[in-house]
């Protein structure tokens, strides 16, 4: 890996990859896909190159915490499944997918994408609370933009479960369709830095490539929610102003994906 | 006996709908993905490759190895915690005495072949689909078989001789119903996976086991045909 590594950041250099793309270009084909499990209340299948994610929302009524009475929860967690790829292995969640559920999870929360307030049926008593979870199908690189695609698409997709007005239990096999109060479309783009250069979308060659990199979570008017610098290679302000700027810009490509998939 | 029209309208022989695809995990060596009615399985195979910790190898025999496992969100109620349960550790095991009769990996010894099963959903027989799924996915990944393994969920739900039992069959309160997984070895007939809980006689339960032959030829055809539109595409 060391060789491709060094072919990888000459490529990198002269604004090539090995696999004939622009630094800046996703892979083909991006594919979105709802409602792939009729169980959860909300889930979504993405295909980005030969990377493939699937994102379930399930919705259960709890007490909210005590700090915020009026307030329902999100709860983001992932798997990297050894389904996917011959790096992992059963047991449970590594730093890795630890990373990606922390990343993805603060990218949403922190933009208040979901008014959480809306999601309090009784103050003090019962609140919805979203847990979302993400399942990596084909790790083929760049897993944070594939998660939090899939993530917005099965947020945008979940309906609520009916509620049995006299005994207050859910009944998951019928859905309203009431949909959730999603307000903000936050979504992550991850900038690699290589010697310098600026790649988006990594195969797996490439990620293991990188010096550092930048994963920035905005909303459609640009607002950053979410930052995360990854890797033990070091940033100049320069190069976080650059990656700041194509991440945004890369965000509002795959949010008019999502668009088009939802008209 | 009063079960005599299915809720799904389905005749007792009939399964639900299905679907197969080999090779939709391309970093595995071999992948499958089957669909009857509602229940999903995704299947991928990583192997032979080297086994740790090394005293798990055999030095005769390359190890079969399954990992069952349903997505949090997969389950027909609230969410399900992930990590392994002691159900699935159970499903795992009998995956791996199914599937090992038609395995041969004795010219890869010490070496392991995993197979990682994912549920995205599920209403019921799902390790059915999961063994269904397996055997797909080992031919894809071009592992030595003798045969091809298919499985289906037979049951008896109040009198009545079903195939493929959904889960508002085997949650079928008005009477007695037992759940019968089996597993099928096609060109011997043979009976790998056996299975059963709930309430049976042993002449109702020697036809659900006659039954399952021609239940599971269907299963079988369909993953033959998966199989023969992949390799004819490459």
């Amino acid at each position: 890996m060391k060789v491709n590594s060094e072919t990888i950041a000459l490529l990198a250099a002269q604004n090539k990859r090995l696999d004939q793309r622009a630094l800046t270009d996703y892979r083909q084909p991006i594919k979105i896909e709802t409602n792939i499990s009729w169980t959860a209340e909300g889930s979504a299948k993405v295909q980005i190159g030969e990377t493939i994610v699937i994102c379930g929302v399930k919705l259960s009524l709890d007490k909210p915490y005590n700090d915020t009475p009026d307030e329902g929860g999100i709860t983001v967690n992932a798997e990297l499944t050894p389904l996917s790829s011959p790096n992992y292995e059963p047991g449970p969640p590594g730093i890795k997918a630890v990373e990606l559920a922390r990343v993805v999870d603060r990218g949403i929360r922190e933009a208040k994408a979901l008014d959480l307030k809306k999601l309090c049926v009784k103050p003090g008593e019962k609140a919805w609370f979203v847990i979302i979870d993400i399942i990596t199908l084909n790790d083929a690189g760049n897993l944070f933009d594939a998660a939090g695609l899939a993530v917005l698409a099965a947020l945008k997709s979940a309906r609520f479960p009916v509620v049995n007005a006299v005994t207050g239990a859910i009944d998951y096999k019928k859905k309203t369709d009431v949909a959730l109060p999603l307000v903000k479309e936050a979504l992550p783009v991850t900038v690699y830095n290589i010697k310098g250069h600026l790649m988006i979308d990594p195969t797996v060659a490439e990620e293991e490539a990188y010096d550092s990199r930048l994963t920035v979570a905005s909303d459609a008017d640009g607002t950053i929610s979410a930052m995360q610098k990854g890797g033990v290679g070091v940033l100049s302000t320069d190069d976080i102003s650059r990656m700041i700027d194509l991440s945004i810009t890369k965000a509002k490509f795959l949010r008019q994906q999502l668009n088009l998939f939802f008209k | 006996m009063t079960y005599k029209k299915r809720f799904d309208g389905r005749k007792f022989d009939e399964l639900r709908p299905m679907e197969a695809k080999a090779g939709v995990i391309s970093n595995a060596n071999g992948s499958a993905y089957f669909q009857i009615g509602n229940t999903v399985a995704y299947a991928a195979v990583y192997g032979p490759r080297e086994m740790f910790p090394r005293f798990l190898q055999n030095p005769k025999k390359g190890v079969l190895r399954c990992y069952y496992n349903m997505m949090p969100f997969s389950g027909s109620g609230e969410r399900i915690r992930p990590g392994g349960s002691r159900r699935s550790q159970e499903i795992s095991m009998v995956m791996v005495n199914s599937l090992e009769p038609v395995v041969d990996l004795s010219a890869f010894p010490n070496a392991v072949v995993d197979v990682f099963i994912e549920l995205p959903q599920t209403d019921a027989g799902t390790r059915c689909a999961a063994i269904s799924a397996a055997s797909i996915a080992l031919a894809d990944a071009g592992i030595p078989m003798k045969d091809m393994v298919s499985s289906v969920a037979m049951g008896c739900v109040d009198g009545s001789v079903v195939a493929d039992l959904n889960y508002n069959e085997e949650a079928y309160e008005d009477g007695p119903v037992s759940d019968i997984p089996i597993a099928m070895i096609h060109n011997t007939k043979e009976i790998s996976l056996l299975q059963m809980d709930g309430e049976i006689s042993k002449d109702k339960l020697m036809q659900a086991i006659e039954m399952a032959n021609v239940a599971t030829e269907k299963v079988y055809q369909l993953q033959i045909k998966a199989l023969k539109e992949k390799f004819s595409q490459e």
